[in-house]
């Protein structure tokens, strides 16, 4: 299959995301948790409670991250103003539902983000304001409700992104078992990256859960690679479809085709017969190996024994991580192939 | 509503001859020369004269060679699922009136208007949709969002997108010829079927087993393609007939000897008979 950049950068981008937002959700959670004294990443003290995983920045970048890779999908359109109408179809396709839990996962998102910035309206009730908000935004309970409707809503999108591919089955190569699961890992630790990088902006995380964000990287970083390592070794495996299979003459003989319906290239062709991935596999499969996984994992490792570089190693991890996930997320578009292209025998 | 109606009693589809199709491509064009100007026309066309001309065609006629030894025709188990991937010569058999010898089939491919189609299902807006009284499979022209995941989701490539529209295209059955009363009614017929000059295209009502491509089918034992999708083809393609002995694919078979009964020559010519066979 043609790799899109627009889909690419929309499977990357919105995965991130969405890791990152499921992540700050399920620290919301959880709850904050209270502790005199606990050391924050800067290494001030505060007497202060916090979320796990709490940062606003982070949350921040999220949301950025996750509206430019929407916006990113519309390029992939012919008609992008009808973009709309994609709402309508959730009984039976999982675009529309992907659409639909992509805008829904705004409205908590966006609460919370307000909340962090300190919009006014959302702070009544701390200043005894209007009695229908009062009382419960910022309050433990909306923090526990809107966190899990931000876990929720975000793995429900990834869950829904990544059944549009795995449910086609003419593509072999995505009609498999492992793209789900890789989707929805590689989304959370990109996830795990992200707020890594972004909580060095305000430095709003307790240190400990910043540790712990460290060693999660490190484990996803290893269940990812292996997750990636068997998707390959499977398809590698996939029989091909024959033009004598797509025809139903291969009862007769080797079927050859001679001539082709066409001089030029033809949509299917330009979208489907897509060859170089395939050439190149195994280098750029070993690229996005390193720079998806391995680097960012050494970085995660050198950040805990050395919490004064801890810094620039999420930065450079955060880099090399989204570099690989790019590199990753191109293959699997790239190598794919689609059964249609066995009438072509290419 | 992208969600299939329930199954139609009438399932109109196309019947495609691989024994007689003589791959002159009279079908394409006939179907893009229709659909250029009929109700879902344009199908326009990015460089049309120029180096490299780009555009829809809702059919596309390959043309293969299948060489030798296969199974004999009449029990090949044409179209019946194999193993993905198994490959004829898991199936070779010297016997094959085909052996040796190959043979060309033109195979034309367009929407072969499946009874449950993932093209209809996947798509976001509702476009694509399969009619519930005939079972047609169109797409709404004015719906579509250019997503493309119906061309992604359909293994047999009846689906192509018009850059110049930013929408799908498909085979529409020529639901505006089938239907369309200002025609005569011999002329209601698909613009392929009514052009091809070897009358390998037949058009009826694949949902009645009494209907003339019904029995067609059963007649010659027509299949459809890579049933394991699960989509369930409407069409069927009827396959190639048994070669007839005797051709050009047997010049090595001894001629049969003749017998000759020499009582009956007169004596000059058993003379000579003589004086040959020494």
């Amino acid at each position: 299959m043609r790799p899109t950049f627009s889909i690419i950068c929309f499977t990357v981008l919105s995965g991130i995301g969405y890791g990152a937002w499921f992540l700050l959700g399920l620290g919301w959670t959880i709850g904050p948790i209270c502790k005199p004294g606990m050391l924050y990443a800067r290494g001030e003290t505060l007497d202060q409670c916090s979320a796990p995983f709490a940062t606003p920045a982070g949350l921040a970048v999220a949301f950025l991250l996750v509206s430019a890779a929407l916006l990113c999908s519309l390029g992939h359109l012919g008609k992008p103003r009808r973009a709309w109408r994609a709402l309508s179809q959730w009984r039976s396709s999982w675009l529309s539902r992907e659409g639909i839990a992509s805008l829904l996962t705004f409205i908590p998102a966006s609460i919370l983000l307000a909340q962090s910035i300190g919009i006014p309206w959302l702070q009544w009730s701390a200043t005894g304001g209007h009695a229908a908000a009062s009382g419960w935004f910022g309050t433990e309970r909306s923090d526990l409700v809107l966190g899990s409707l931000l876990s929720a809503g975000s793995a429900l999108t990834v869950i829904c992104t990544a059944n549009i591919y795995a449910r086609l089955e003419p593509i072999r190569a995505w009609h498999e078992r492992h793209v789900v699961p890789a989707y929805l890992l590689l989304g959370l630790y990109g996830g795990g990256i992200l707020l890594l990088a972004a909580t060095t902006l305000d430095g709003r995380m307790w240190l400990r859960d910043r540790q712990l964000l460290l060693i999660g990287t490190t484990v996803l970083a290893a269940i990812g690679a292996w997750i990636k390592l068997r998707y390959w070794r499977s398809i590698d495996a996939q029989p091909p479809v024959t033009a004598g299979h797509a025809t139903g003459l291969e009862g007769l003989g080797a079927v050859r085709a001679f001539e082709a319906p066409h001089t030029e290239e033809n949509y299917l062709l330009h979208e489907m017969a897509f060859v170089l991935a395939r050439k190149h596999a195994r280098k750029l499969r070993r690229i996005a190996l390193v720079a998806a996984f391995l680097v960012p994992a050494l970085l995660a490792s050198l950040a805990l024994a050395l919490p004064a570089a801890q810094s620039p190693a999420a930065w450079f991890a955060l880099a090399s991580g989204v570099a690989g996930l790019f590199v990753e997320r191109w293959l699997f578009f790239a190598e794919a192939k689609h059964a249609v292209i066995a009438y072509y025998q290419r | 509503m992208t969600s299939l109606p329930p199954p139609s009693a009438k399932k109109l589809g196309l019947v495609i001859d691989l024994d007689t199709c003589v791959g002159c491509h009279a079908c394409a064009v006939a179907c893009k020369e229709w659909n250029d100007g009929g109700q879902f026309g344009p199908l326009p066309d990015e460089d049309a004269y120029g180096a490299q001309p780009h555009g829809v065609w809702f059919n596309r006629v390959h043309s293969y060679a299948v060489e030798g030894s296969g199974f004999g025709i009449g029990d090949s188990g044409l179209g019946k699922a194999k193993e993905p991937g198994a490959t004829s010569a898991a199936f070779s058999n010297p016997e094959s009136p085909i052996a040796n010898a190959g043979l060309t089939v033109h195979f034309p491919r367009s929407c072969l208007h499946c009874e449950t189609p993932a093209c209809v299902t996947v798509c976001p807006t509702g476009a694509s949709y399969k009619r519930s009284e005939d079972g047609i499979v169109l797409v709404d022209a004015d719906k579509c969002i250019g997503c493309q995941l119906c061309a992604w989701a359909c293994p047999y490539g009846a689906r192509e997108f018009s850059i110049e529209r930013g929408t799908m295209q498909k085979c529409t059955l020529c639901v505006d010829r089938i239907y369309n009363e200002t025609l005569d009614e011999a002329d209601r017929q698909p613009a392929c079927v009514m052009a091809c000059p070897t009358r390998a295209r037949h058009f009826g009502d694949l949902g009645d087993a009494q209907s003339p491509v019904s029995k067609l089918v059963a007649d010659r034992g027509g299949y459809a393609l890579m049933p394991e999708y699960d989509y369930k083809p409407v069409n069927r393609y009827l396959p190639p007939r048994p070669r007839r002995d005797g051709c050009a694919d047997t010049p090595t078979k001894a001629a049969p000897t003749e017998a000759l009964d020499r009582a009956q020559l007169p004596g000059v010519l058993r003379w000579l008979d003589r004086v040959l066979s020494r």
